[in-house]
């Protein structure tokens, strides 16, 4: 038996909009069909009365996840995955990956060689399930003239025929993960910290939207759901982390987590991967022989806005 | 126990009473309060999408007004100072209106925020217990725990020497003077915090200015004695209560200290951003003068300012503020002004430009206009009701063993009649 879901509403299931904005309501375009549509669990008391379905109230009990033993997160996950299923018929698997040990992830991006591709924009957004509309992407590229770091100058909408520019440079930022981290403090129901492998988390689950950490946030890292984000089931990537690339619900604010589901599997982050001109390097910087630790102790490396005292875990440097 | 049974039913009763230019008032409100409910349940519905607000400006009109009615808050301790610690016994008569006044504000700037969070289906998140607060690093944390302190106090407060009043008893000073003198200093708390919730953000260089709360507080003292003249004469006109000529001196007294002072730090301000005319003086040009072609405030901020002198202007000189009707236009500017001041001139120029430099303006759409004026209306009609029914009981009328008409008429002459 289907099992009707909080943060759920199925596209044609539902017709009690009498605001006549459910942008899905009457589209019989059969590639549309099945799109992930995650409507706002507090309209859940409202919606699912009127359209007979009853809210799902393990979802909204749900406890932050560190106070959640291991079997209770196993049902949390295993009612997520179901409900990933239930709509696109997408079957996904959803981890919880633990931080290693003696592992301090650090990232550090050669401004020399960034070309400005954009690639690592796109393999993040198919990695960690990122909405096109709205488009919602963890990466910023900004192109810069030469000459200056003055960013209101520059631009993320560049468009050209060719990348690089001449008299340009290409400043990507993403989620620095601060130690010292704005957002982190900022948060009032602690669904954002800091673990110990130095990734800043959100508790998807727990977040109540406030947006405050967006206000906090230096780097303008953190992205919020505007709307109940809808991917195409052929786009999402069922290899999910609880605390990385899961689904995110509607009304709840997100980042990038250097891929965690992947990082802390041994793999490198999407972005890394992606990278065609070897621009970005990323490793343990606890590990002397890591390639990132050898980087920062000889390249002069740079962070951005660094009077801010944020010391991100993300370094510049030209090589 | 059986007076305290009686009691709700009766001041309920006593709300649902009235006029018919109390039942046009009311109806009226409400047709705002149920549109504003229909805005809201589209949101909950669709997301906030529906705003104008993005991931560039992610707060918008619903926190700016969240911040002005903060002020409105603090502001009950412009009465409460002056009747408990100075003893004016002419607006001691009146204190329990501006407690009241101040609960209708909290509630108000609870509605703010209720409609704003992406998820209020989860604010018990916030229960210490069951949740978590985030003390004593999150500012917004601490809003939570000053404004949930403020809210019970000035419920408290009137709430029990109206009970008193309504049976007939003197009130034991022990339970309820010590919560006076601590929401005094609450008063400052809630609209220090508030503005410590924004000048803490390293990342806003616009809104990271030790001058924030100073700013705060005295926009505040010089909003709230214009609210409360507009109030005051409302209220005396309506409900026929006697507000006496020394209160309305004294709110104009207040006005004529705040109103300069509160010029007086916008200039320092400004001079603080354009003179040493750094980078981080960005959303302050953005503010004042357009930004990279981007110019949707400075229209704002400069009505705003003109407001504020000319009001200012009124007051000072005495032979205009003595002019009845220059002196209400006066309380119309300087709330005018001082609203905008704080949304537009404040909240909104913080997000731009965003860290990164990028110019994405933000102008509430009509959504969320409908929204904060439901709010409002909510506020204005929470305060009739309490209005009307603390009246009612002060003058006598509405007490535990039966009505009975105006029995000191040394104070108020003629109880506020719920004709017909």
């Amino acid at each position: 038996m289907k099992k009707s879901l909080p943060m759920f509403r199925e596209p044609d299931a539902c017709s009690c909009d009498e605001h006549g904005h459910d942008h899905d309501h009457g589209d019989h375009d059969e590639s549309r069909r099945g799109f992930l549509k995650l409507a706002a669990g507090a309209a859940t008391a409202l919606a699912a009365t009127s359209c007979g379905t009853k809210p799902d109230f393990d979802a909204l009990l749900q406890k932050h996840y560190k106070v959640m033993t291991d079997e209770e997160k196993k049902k949390v996950f295993a009612r997520l995955e179901e409900r990933t299923r239930a709509i696109t018929g997408v079957k996904v698997h959803i981890t919880d990956p633990q931080p290693m040990d003696g592992v301090h992830f650090a990232y550090a991006l050669n401004l020399s060689q960034c070309n400005g591709n954009r690639r690592c924009v796109e393999a993040c957004a198919r990695e960690n399930n990122l909405p096109n509309d709205p488009e919602i992407r963890y990466i910023r590229v900004i192109e810069v003239d030469n000459g200056s770091q003055h960013l209101e100058k520059g631009t993320v909408h560049y468009n050209p025929e060719k990348v690089p520019q001449k008299g340009k440079f290409y400043l990507p930022v993403q989620c620095h993960q601060c130690d010292n981290a704005p957002c982190v403090r900022a948060c009032p129901t602690k669904a954002t910290w800091k673990e110990p492998d130095g990734i800043v988390v959100v508790d998807y689950n727990w977040c109540i939207g406030c947006r405050y950490c967006q206000a906090a946030c230096p780097y303008h890292a953190r992205r919020f759901n505007w709307v109940a984000p809808s991917i195409e089931p052929e786009r999402i990537n069922p290899n999910q982390g609880y605390l990385s690339n899961q689904i995110r619900p509607v009304g709840v604010v997100e980042k990038c987590t250097f891929c965690l589901h992947r990082t802390r599997n041994g793999r490198y982050p999407a972005c890394y991967e992606a990278c065609p001109t070897g621009a970005r390097k990323f490793g343990n910087l606890a590990d002397p022989e890591s390639e990132v630790r050898k980087i920062v102790e000889n390249k002069r490396v740079w962070i951005l806005k660094e009077e801010l005292g944020t010391e991100p875990r993300f370094f510049y440097f030209y090589g | 126990m059986k007076d305290l049974i009686t009691y709700f039913p009766r001041m309920a009763l006593c709300a649902l009473k009235g006029s018919r230019t109390y039942y046009v008032w009311m109806g009226t409100l409400l047709l705002f309060i149920v549109a504003a409910g229909l805005e809201w349940s589209h949101d909950l519905h669709a997301g906030l999408v529906v705003t104008n607000m993005s991931d560039h400006v992610s707060w918008g009109i619903g926190i700016a007004n969240f911040v002005y009615f903060v002020g409105v808050a603090a502001g009950a301790a412009v009465l409460v100072v002056p009747a408990y610690l100075y003893h004016r016994e002419d607006i001691k008569e009146l204190v329990l209106l501006g407690e009241l006044l101040a609960v209708v504000a909290v509630s108000m700037c609870l509605l703010f925020i209720m409609t704003d969070v992406g998820r209020p289906d989860r604010l018990w998140h916030l229960t210490p217990g069951i949740g978590f607060l985030n003390l004593p690093t999150s500012l917004l944390s601490w809003d939570v725990v000053v404004f949930t302190g403020y809210l019970l106090m000035n419920l408290w407060i009137p709430g029990y020497l109206l009970f008193s009043r309504y049976r007939g008893k003197k009130p034991t000073a022990m339970m309820y003077l010590p919560f006076v003198f601590l929401s005094m200093i609450w008063a400052v708390t809630i609209h220090t915090v508030t503005a410590f919730l924004l000048s803490g953000l390293g990342a806003r260089p616009f809104w990271n200015t030790p001058i924030l709360a100073p700013r705060f507080l005295i926009s505040a003292g010089a909003s709230a004695p214009a609210l409360l003249i507009l109030l005051f004469t409302a209220i005396k006109r309506f409900a026929k209560l006697d507000v006496k000529q020394s209160v309305f001196d004294y709110f104009l007294y207040v006005l004529r200290i705040a109103m300069p002072i509160n010029l007086f730090l916008v200039g320092c301000e400004v001079f603080g951003e354009f003179y040493t005319g750094t980078l981080h003086s960005a959303s302050a040009q953005y503010l004042y003068f357009g930004l990279h072609g981007h110019s949707m405030l400075p229209k704002f901020i400069w009505t705003a300012l003109t407001f504020n002198v000319t009001a200012c202007v009124i007051l000072l000189v005495p032979k205009l503020r003595q002019i009845p009707r220059l002196m209400y236009l006066a309380c119309v500017l300087t709330i005018v002004g001082i609203w905008t001041e704080k949304g537009m001139g404040l909240v909104f120029p913080g997000f731009v430009p965003n860290p990164l430099g990028e110019i994405e303006e933000y102008a509430p759409n009509a959504g969320e206009i409908i929204l904060n004026l439901g709010i409002v209306a909510f506020g204005a009609f929470l305060y009739t009701a309490f209005a009307k029914v603390t009246i009612a009981i002060q003058s006598g009328q509405l007490r535990a063993d039966g009505p009975r008409p105006a029995p000191e008429p040394a104070h108020e002459p003629a109880a506020p009649q719920a004709a017909e």
